[in-house]
């Protein structure tokens, strides 16, 4: 029977109750060798594997998770998806991501529940609001969705904000990009698991690579809890935890671990339609399918590998929240979680070759990672193949601050707690 | 999480600021040695364990202090 999903897959399995549905990837045995061993089953991981066996035809490839599927940051994000970007370097590579989100449910044959339902970024002052005219500017110069609205078109849009003459924040006006949205995160890392391993891929999962196997200062493979897999070249896919597998093979990265926390609030019906962003802080908004109001907004601002956040940030996202939408204070939280980030100095983050031949590094990916996936995978799977940087991702470098090339999107400066 | 300020006592996380870690040497100024600068500067170990930083008390005393902390657990051990 083939694995295809499809209507009539779903037609048959209804007819034949007792037929199960087949694997969706197959949890191999790992071989002894790989032509590429990927550290990292999660979003990155697991779409560069996809696009290595589907852009470049190298099939003997092996991921490597040290969990399940889908424990790790792919499964903790806030699910946004858009490409408003203002910096060269970013602004072609977050729409190329985009597009391939736009035809990933078709080309992975698995259902990611891509919505284009648009985000607004709202302006609270005059200045903020020019600010967004000017991004949205360079966004339409590069061939990408944007609409500056008014403040009587946002009150239209939104008429849940808090418009009253007594709001802390008055709304200006905004910034639209219709084509953003969201995708539901579970489905991203089954669907491309799932493409990867029809491809031929291995997906081995609860695998954790303890070591780096090194021939004459050469990456070799990976010694793991699972025994040693010589591979002719390995790539890090861990963000979170860079520095940690990037540490034993004696590489020093730009990079701090940082917790992200994200909210949900008891399911109400159907109200938020967009994803909106709040220009008074770093706070935006979605509602889930199932109805849940999901929040999101800064790390807590130290570096930690707990994935719990502090009481703190979860009162100041709160107090953002009532400030922006008052009646939210009329509903419960029922659950707030951490996810781990690599927070760069920059803010931005690497899909690049190191310094030790047939090692390759993705990771740095501060708030973004979820949204990049896609794109991430495709440029880091030409990188390896071709061991030499993609168009798209020639910015993110792992050398770019020695040369003066940060890609300090927010102009915040080299701090990584402050990004 | 709970700090203890050398000059403050116990207080909440929230009324410091981190400063990032404190074992990195800063390079003496006028050396001109740019790939030292760039290490101290972007550079981190980042270690999943213990590691000695800076925090300022800033809706405090205002001081600065190293304070070890294991980065795994949020424990705090010494302070100085």
């Amino acid at each position: 029977m083939s694995n295809r999903y499809s209507a009539f897959a779903v037609a048959r399995h209804a007819l034949q109750p007792d037929l199960p549905w087949p694997r969706a990837w197959k949890s191999p045995e790992p071989k002894k060798s790989y032509d590429a061993v990927i550290i990292g089953g999660g979003g990155h991981g697991l779409a560069t594997a996809y696009y290595l066996a589907k852009n470049h035809g190298l099939t003997n490839v092996a991921v490597l998770e040290r969990s399940w599927i889908g424990s790790g940051n792919v499964g903790r994000n806030t699910t946004i998806i858009r490409s408003n970007y203002q910096i060269d370097g970013n602004t072609q590579f977050f729409e190329h991501s985009l597009k391939l989100w736009e035809g990933l449910s078709h080309d992975l044959n698995f259902n990611c529940m891509v919505s284009h339902r648009g985000q607004i970024v709202l302006a609270v002052n005059p200045v903020q609001l020019d600010t967004l005219a000017r991004k949205g500017n360079i966004m339409r110069l590069n061939g990408i969705d944007a609409e500056l609205l008014d403040r009587g078109q946002v009150m239209k849009l939104l008429p849940y904000l808090d418009y009253s003459k007594d709001a802390r924040w008055q709304i200006y006006g905004a910034l639209m990009q219709p084509r953003a949205g969201t995708a539901r995160h579970d489905a991203v890392a089954w669907g491309y698991a799932r493409a990867a391993d029809r491809l031929g891929v291995d997906i081995i999962e609860n695998c954790e690579v303890t070591g780096f196997a090194m021939d004459n200062g050469k990456a070799a493979g990976v010694e793991t809890s699972r025994g040693k897999i010589n591979a002719g070249k390995v790539a890090i896919a861990v963000a979170g935890h860079t520095s940690h597998v990037a540490a034993m093979a004696g590489l020093r990265l730009p990079v701090e671990s940082h917790v992200l926390q994200a909210f949900v609030t008891e399911p109400i019906k159907p109200m938020v339609d967009h994803v909106v962003s709040w220009g008074a802080e770093l706070f935006y908004l979605s509602q889930s399918d199932k109805g849940g109001l999901v929040f999101g907004g800064h790390i807590d601002g130290f570096n930690t590998y707990t994935q719990r956040g502090q009481f703190h940030k979860l009162q100041s996202i709160m107090e953002c929240a009532v400030s922006l939408m008052p009646f939210v204070s009329r509903l419960r939280l029922v659950r707030h979680w951490g996810g781990i980030m690599d927070m760069t100095p920059d803010g931005s983050p690497f899909i690049c070759k190191t310094p030790v031949q047939n090692l390759y590094l993705n990771g740095g990916w501060c708030y973004q990672g979820f949204k990049a996936a896609p794109a991430s995978g495709w440029t880091f799977a030409h990188t390896i193949v071709n061991d030499d940087e993609h168009e798209l991702n020639r910015c993110f470098a792992l050398d770019r601050f020695e040369k003066g090339g940060e890609m300090d999107e927010y102009g915040l400066g080299n701090w990584t707690y402050k990004q | 999480m709970r700090i203890p300020c050398p000059h403050c006592g116990e207080r909440d996380y929230s009324e410091f600021r981190y400063g990032s870690d404190a074992t990195k040497p800063r390079p003496p100024h006028g050396t001109g040695d740019l790939k030292s600068w760039h290490d101290y500067y972007f550079l981190f170990d980042n270690p999943k364990g213990p590691h000695t930083e800076y925090w300022q008390h800033v809706l405090g005393c205002r001081r600065w202090f190293k304070l070890t902390r294991n980065t795994a657990t949020n424990e705090i051990g010494e302070v100085s």
